[in-house]
């Protein structure tokens, strides 16, 4: 295999790894924060409990997703030197701000919140939560700006042989990144809620800590539902940003290869990349695709066949992808809208708990599927229609990646079988036990 | 000019890197030397723990810097030297996960396997950033295009080696003063003997590594050819670097722990920007041809990336520094048995 190949598997592998820790890291320290919010405002012990059962699971999750972080910064450079020598006035400026003013600051009080319990008033303590929890949202905010560059340049122009910034509020409030935002977080969230559901339900399904899971559930049942609707509603309008940002990821994720004025979606597609069609189509929906993507059933979509062939991205992959992440979204507005109608008789509803429980994968396949579209469906570029995804790797030794992919790959195997393991452990485990005698503070 | 200011601001936050990941990577790789049972090993984690991660973010954006105003350096350093940075990157990787799931092992072999972990996930960073850098000031061999010549091994020349054998020394010393700061006890004493015994040491490396200087690097030729200019640097950076060291041995002879490791600092941050000032304007100088290192000049971003970059670092700059020093000051006393029975203690 080529360096370019190696560099691509990678950088997959290390941007699909980090983000298995992420969405929780962005859900949960919201739920947490609520949790203690209102443990400050009630006075309730169990919603303080509940901050420090769930805390736990989100310290060993936070480890990983920040020890992992670096690598990515890393990559840009040591694989991707082109790329990064190319657009570095702008993507490069971009996680330094993320850095400067988000990635410090949770950094700094995750550990302020983790040993501060006893040096803290309850209320500042409670705010440490929330600062974490904004940081990591707020890195979220810089991180997706950044790749929206990636997926639709704009403020720029090329000069000096590289991309050079003009419009830095172009970036920053550029449209696709509202949209990329938007969609990503409430997928963070979905996935959070579903973590908390499904670890509640495991031990409301053993009758345990009964009033503790079922305040726990309820609150993960309700940052699901919110964001699955959110999702949905607004998955639907990344749709037209997609057809008019990337046509090429359109088709691709339709697998529609030829032209057609008032296209249908299907039900059922094969496509069939080496012949370059579908295998199989059924289950038309006249007219479905061109109102997703332009608003009007009876409009033109462009098909694959029509794009220069070395301007295709690989279709089985994207198409898969974008069906994965559709199909599992709409089923988590179904399962969050029955959990909705069962929510003051979780425990007289095991067949559901149990669905609950085993849930917790698919948010975190529907989330990775998500990314694979995104990216997948970006290439052959890697800034859409600036910068080929060949044109940016770096010229170093295909020895010298082979062997950091193999390191990777062990390492990461090794860690996310430890991080795993772990977080089960604590959820199996349950809460601590009620405390007799109230803590000393020193407020 | 304004290149020029985001040179300094990116000697800077290396300075700040070292100085407070410094002690982190010295107390990791000295951890099997002074903690004798586990209730010691549990306060060397402890003295690190509530701190390691705010340290370690002034790498990403010491990186994150070089990215954005300099990209063509972060390019050819980060590309060149792939095998350096994935060890480094590795040992940071296992050194967070060292710190942060040795307290949920629930098995000694557990803890023993994570103690590895630590301690040569901290030595190999302190190591290899001292090997890198030497090589920097020295020059690496790059070509027209930018591509590095040379392979992981051409770094450790004997330079190379000394300068990191200087990084690790520095840290060491750095890290058993702050075991000082922290601790009481038997832990304490041990820590205050060896950090006697180190300050030998790391004066020694000091003074080899500024003698090698000399003779590998053209380090000195800013300071002798642009005696005006540098005037204020030549005065400042290394008589407060060598005031500072003298100043640490002084403090110690007096059993005053902050102000030794404060002088400590005061040598990291002073040796990095003797360092850093020297090689201006160059931030890549290539040993193949003078004519193809990469400078200040030739390698930074566009002037509105700048400019704007230097406003999100005028004031998010001074907010970091408060808020982490208002933690620093939070987590400042001495470590007791009863913080170990602490939730979420190490």
């Amino acid at each position: 295999m080529d360096v370019l190949m190696l560099s691509r598997l990678q950088f997959a592998a290390a941007t699909f790894f980090h983000f298995l820790f992420v969405p929780l890291t962005l859900g949960l320290s919201i739920l947490i924060a609520i949790m203690e919010t209102k443990y400050v405002r009630t006075g309730d012990e169990e919603y303080k409990r509940m901050a420090r059962f769930w805390g736990k699971i989100f310290l060993i999750n936070f480890a990983i997703g920040v020890v992992t972080g670096i690598t990515l910064e890393f990559q840009f450079g040591t694989n991707w030197s082109r790329y990064s020598q190319y657009v570095g006035d702008i993507f490069g400026s971009l996680l330094a701000i993320e850095a400067t003013v988000a990635f410090f600051l949770e950094s700094t009080f995750i550990a302020v919140w983790a040993l501060g319990w006893n040096r803290l008033s309850a209320k500042a303590h409670a705010v440490t939560i929330w600062l974490v929890a904004v940081a990591a949202n707020l890195s979220a905010v810089w991180i997706l700006i950044a790749n929206s560059w990636m997926q639709h340049p704009v403020g720029y122009v090329i000069r000096n042989g590289r991309a050079e910034l003009t419009d830095f509020l172009a970036v920053v409030t550029q449209s696709y990144a509202i949209h990329q935002f938007v969609h990503t977080v409430s997928a963070a969230y979905i996935l959070s809620g579903f973590v908390v559901m499904g670890i509640s339900a495991y031990h409301l399904l053993r009758k345990q800590h009964t009033s503790f899971f079922n305040r726990s559930f309820r609150m993960g049942l309700a940052m699901a539902l919110i964001f699955s609707i959110v999702a949905v509603v607004q998955g639907h309008m990344n749709g037209a940003k997609v057809a008019a940002a990337q046509p090429t990821k359109l088709a691709a994720m339709e697998s529609l290869w030829e032209t057609k004025q008032g296209a249908p979606q299907y039900l059922l597609v094969v496509p069939d990349e080496k012949n370059q069609k579908n295998r199989l189509e059924w289950g038309a929906i006249p007219g479905a695709l061109s109102l997703l993507a332009y608003h009007s059933t009876e409009a033109t979509v462009k098909g694959l066949n029509d794009f220069p062939e070395d301007e295709r991205p690989p279709v089985t992959l994207t198409f898969l992808s974008f069906r994965i992440m559709v199909g599992l979204g709409l089923l988590f507005l179904l399962l969050t809208v029955i959990g909705w109608l069962k929510r003051n008789k979780l425990e007289e509803s095991p067949g559901f708990l149990k669905v609950m429980l085993y849930s917790i994968p698919l948010p975190y396949l529907a989330a990775e599927a998500g990314w694979a579209l995104a990216e997948v469906g970006r290439q052959p570029w890697v800034v859409y229609g600036v910068m080929k995804t060949s044109a940016a790797v770096s010229p170093i030794a295909a020895s010298q990646v082979m062997i950091s992919l193999a390191a990777f790959v062990l390492v990461y195997s090794a860690l996310g079988a430890a991080a795993f393991y772990l977080i089960a452990n604590h959820a199996r485990k349950g809460p601590e036990p009620v405390k007799v005698q109230v803590e000393e503070r020193r407020d | 000019m304004l290149a020029s200011i985001w040179f300094i601001l990116w000697g800077v936050l290396w300075a700040v890197y070292f100085m407070l990941d410094g002690f982190d990577l010295g107390l990791g790789t000295l951890m099997p030397f002074v903690a004798k049972n586990e209730t010691e090993k549990r306060m060397v984690y402890s003295a690190m723990g509530p701190f390691w991660n705010g340290n370690e973010v002034w790498l990403i954006a010491a990186g994150g810097v070089t990215f954005a105003a300099f990209p063509t350096t972060y390019a050819v350093m980060f590309s060149g030297l792939y095998s350096a940075l994935m060890l480094i990157l590795f040992a940071l990787i296992f050194r967070g996960v060292a710190i942060e799931f040795r307290r949920e092992a629930d098995h000694p072999q557990w803890r023993k396997l994570w103690d590895y972990c630590l301690t040569l996930a901290s030595f190999l960073p302190a190591l290899l950033l001292g090997v890198a850098f030497a090589n920097i000031f020295q020059g690496i061999p790059i070509d027209e295009e930018g591509i590095f010549q040379g392979t992981l091994f051409s770094l450790l020349n004997p330079y190379g080696i000394l300068g990191g054998l200087f990084f690790v020394l520095m840290f060491l010393l750095h890290g058993a003063l702050w075991l000082a700061v922290k601790t009481e006890g038997d832990l304490h004493d041990r820590a205050a003997s060896l950090a006697a015994k180190l300050w030998i040491a790391m004066a020694a490396s000091a003074v080899a590594f500024l003698v090698a200087t000399w003779f590998y690097t053209r380090l000195y030729d800013n300071y002798l050819q642009n005696p005006m200019f540098y005037m204020v640097p030549i005065i400042l950076i290394p008589l407060l670097t060598v005031a500072a060291l003298v100043m640490i041995r002084v403090y110690l002879a007096k059993a005053q722990w902050w102000r030794a490791w404060f002088s400590s600092c005061g040598v990291i941050v002073g040796a990095t920007l003797f360092g850093v000032v020297g090689l201006y304007p160059n931030m890549l100088p290539s040993s193949l041809n003078p004519a193809y290192s990469l400078t200040v000049h030739n390698s930074s971003s566009s002037p509105l990336t700048l400019k704007i970059m230097l406003g999100v670092a005028l004031i998010f700059v001074p907010v970091i520094i408060a808020y982490q020093s208002y933690v620093y000051h939070l987590f400042s006393g001495k470590l007791k048995e009863s913080d170990l029975l602490e939730e979420s203690s190490y």
